[in-house]
């Protein structure tokens, strides 16, 4: 880790909320604070380096990635260290500095043996943070399985021990989303939530009341809303309902992830989503395998996808079989179809992600003392490069030094 | 004394600014002999401040070998709050320049002995070798940095408790609530400033007009205690038109008219003659991103 003081001149920063011209110090892999440097410590910088006027972000967060660049966290159970590693680097073009690999519903022996072997890791030059792994899944709903194997769908016959049995363990488990509507739900979110598990509601058939109760029980998340759930009626708003809802614990925000790939989600419903509950919006890709890989056809475990025209099909068909947007892509599909400022865009990409986790002093924001994972912008949201504890670990070969 | 009479307030920054870069970089300070500058804080001097931005920014100015200590600090209030001097100074001014911290000084309002905390200010500027060019603003009642109306002609850097009018003029930075506006202040009296070689003051708006007149028109005062710069060797006032509103035509004309002959449109004020000097941002390097 660097412990020479480095100084980002020209450029702009996103903080407290908006945009300001303004430098940003870095040391140890930490933000610094200047007025301390100055008057404290009485220290100039050891290094400047000119940002040319871009924007200063802080480096981006998604809690729902499936695998990508050919590598399914699910399926590839013989390498998973290898293959975390190689998405965890692969999503640093991406501007994203720390994620979480998502595994779909699965039989419980994949979750004995992987578990393990995903482990909560802090990012650098070889890839981006493994904040946690997002359990989502085999808690869920048969009639919302989506794209996950209804074999393997499970119920908490026995609550919590069922979980247990299920997973074996919640070390490196950071999100598990379940339906809330399933027996004994309520209380293993109230279980979960004492681990400092966040769970979530989705692939569910629930109705508002059942997910207000698993919010009133822990619950703080949504698992990409409006996908795999009721969809809103207006005497029986759903799930989607928790973005209005008044049963929500004093003090607590209800975050809900969305796809903003133009795909997954109609940019009216996207506006819809933005306009009612801004404040917890947090952009996902839910990527498949596929993702950062080049148009034609891929053997991707049992299935073979084709890639044509920025989206997957199932090879021969016209059947979409997931996301492949990165996230720089959500996050302009996002900006662009609302409307919305630079600086909600980019907290729906960062801050919001970080806040679902209670870990927005460190991650997901440029104030002093948090982690120096940031990201450098072009005003069209092109990343210029991406750094993580202070270090560059992805450069766009575009721009020359 | 002279005075120096522009436009508007924002050509009196501009002057000042110049005026001070001309002085630094006349003096050349260099690692054996840096130029030590007296500094305001307060709106006057706001603009002067984003003017020396500029001219750092273009190379004609560094500020590499150049001391400074401030005027004033309130008692009490923390260093990061948005209203003391050290918060104005860093955002003003430090954080956009080349200074070393190390050069800087400031009153803590803070230490824990505020008695002591003057007298080792004292000290600091004797052993700096004395100021060379001190800059301040003027109250509405006439007072030179905390040096309230009846402070000592001859005083100290001390603990000053705020008068009534400086309260008051101090509210609209406190959210208009006077009982927020901190009672009291560390300030450098109103010798301390007298020992500089040399001391520019600058006073701009119609509020401060009255200030003025009481400062060069009447007698030596000390319940105008800026009047106490008649007796310096060297004063500089510079103003706007709206601040010479209380004066006498006689003696604007006077000192408008020595401006005019002895500076002229091609004077050394003027940006073109300077050139970068060592330290400057022109020769520092870059690592582009």
């Amino acid at each position: 880790m660097d412990s020479r003081l480095v100084q980002f001149v020209n450029c702009r920063l996103l903080r407290d909320h908006s945009i300001v011209k303004d430098d940003l110090w870095v040391r140890n892999g930490k933000i610094e604070n200047p007025e301390k440097l100055f008057f404290d410590e009485k220290v100039q910088a050891d290094v400047r380096i000119d940002c040319q006027g871009a924007i200063i972000a802080p480096g981006f967060i998604d809690l729902q990635i499936n695998g990508g660049f050919g590598i399914d966290f699910s399926h590839d159970i013989a390498k998973v260290e290898e293959g975390v590693a190689k998405v965890a680097k692969g999503i640093l073009a991406h501007g994203v500095t720390s994620f979480c690999p998502t595994l779909v519903t699965s039989p419980a022996k994949l979750y004995h043996q992987n578990l393990p072997r995903i482990k909560c890791k802090e990012g650098g030059a070889h890839g981006a943070t493994v904040l946690g792994v997002h359990l989502e899944g085999p808690f869920i709903s048969p009639q919302k399985k989506g794209a996950h194997p209804i074999e393997y769908i499970r119920t908490l016959d026995e609550g919590f021990q069922t979980l247990m049995d299920v997973y074996s363990t919640l070390d490196n488990v950071s999100i598990i989303t379940m339906a809330p509507e399933l027996a004994n739900a309520p209380a293993v979110v109230k279980e979960l939530s004492n681990r400092n598990v966040t769970v979530s509601v989705g692939h569910s058939m629930g109705d508002l009341r059942q997910g207000e109760i698993a919010v009133q029980h822990g619950a703080t998340f949504i698992t990409h809303l409006f996908n795999a759930m009721l969809p809103f009626h207006h005497r029986d708003p759903g799930l989607v309902g928790l973005l209005t809802s008044d049963a929500v614990p004093e003090g607590k925000t209800v975050f809900f992830g969305i796809i903003a790939d133009g795909i997954h989600t109609h940019p009216a419903a996207l506006r819809i989503a933005q306009r009612t509950h801004p404040a917890g919006l947090v952009l996902v890709t839910d990527a498949i395998s596929a993702l950062g890989l080049q148009e034609g056809t891929h053997q991707l475990g049992q299935m073979v996808v084709e890639v044509k025209d920025s989206r997957a099909f199932v090879a021969g068909t016209t059947t979409l079989c997931g996301s492949i947007a990165n996230m720089i892509e959500c996050v302009q599909h996002f900006a662009k179809a609302t409307g919305c400022s630079m600086v909600t865009a980019l907290e729906a990409a960062s801050l919001h992600a970080a806040q679902t986790l209670g870990i927005e002093r460190k991650k997901g924001t440029l104030q002093f003392g948090a982690d120096a994972d940031f990201v450098l912008l072009e005003d069209d949201y092109t990343v210029r490069s991406t750094w993580i504890s202070g270090e560059c670990v992805y450069k766009n070969p575009q721009y020359n030094k | 004394m002279r005075l120096v009479i522009q436009d508007n307030a924002s050509e009196v920054s501009d002057w000042a600014a110049r005026y001070v870069m001309r002085k630094i970089n006349d003096f050349g300070p260099s690692a054996d002999r840096f130029f030590v500058l007296g500094l305001p804080t307060g709106g006057t001097p706001l603009g002067m401040y984003k003017k020396l931005i500029e001219l750092f920014k273009d190379g004609k100015v560094s500020f590499k070998y150049v001391k400074t200590f401030n005027m004033d600090e309130y008692v009490g209030l923390p260093r990061d709050h948005p209203e003391s001097y050290h918060y104005y100074m860093f955002e003003n001014f430090f954080k956009h320049i080349d200074i070393d911290p190390k050069n800087v000084h400031l009153l803590d309002g803070n230490a824990p002995n505020l008695e002591k905390e003057c007298v080792e200010y004292e000290e600091k500027i004797k052993q700096s070798g004395g100021v060379d060019l001190f800059v301040g603003g003027i109250g509405p009642d006439g007072h030179i940095a905390f040096n309230e109306p009846g402070s000592s002609l001859v005083s100290r850097t001390r603990v000053k408790t705020l008068a009534q009018d400086t309260l008051e003029a101090n509210a609209r930075f406190f959210n208009n609530d006077i009982s927020k506006v901190p009672k009291q202040a560390l300030t450098v009296g109103v010798g301390t400033v007298m020992d500089a070689r040399e001391v520019m003051i600058l006073i701009t708006g119609a509020h401060k007009a009255f200030a003025l007149y009481k400062a060069i028109e009447e007698g030596v005062n000390h319940m105008w205690t800026v009047s106490a710069f008649q007796q310096h060797p060297r004063t500089l006032f510079i103003c706007d038109e709206d601040a010479t509103l209380e004066l006498r035509v006689k003696t604007v004309k006077y000192f408008k008219k020595l401006q005019n002959d002895n500076i002229g449109p091609s004077d050394t004020l003027n940006d073109a003659h300077f050139s970068p000097c060592d330290g400057a941002q022109g020769k520092t390097q870059y690592a582009l991103m």
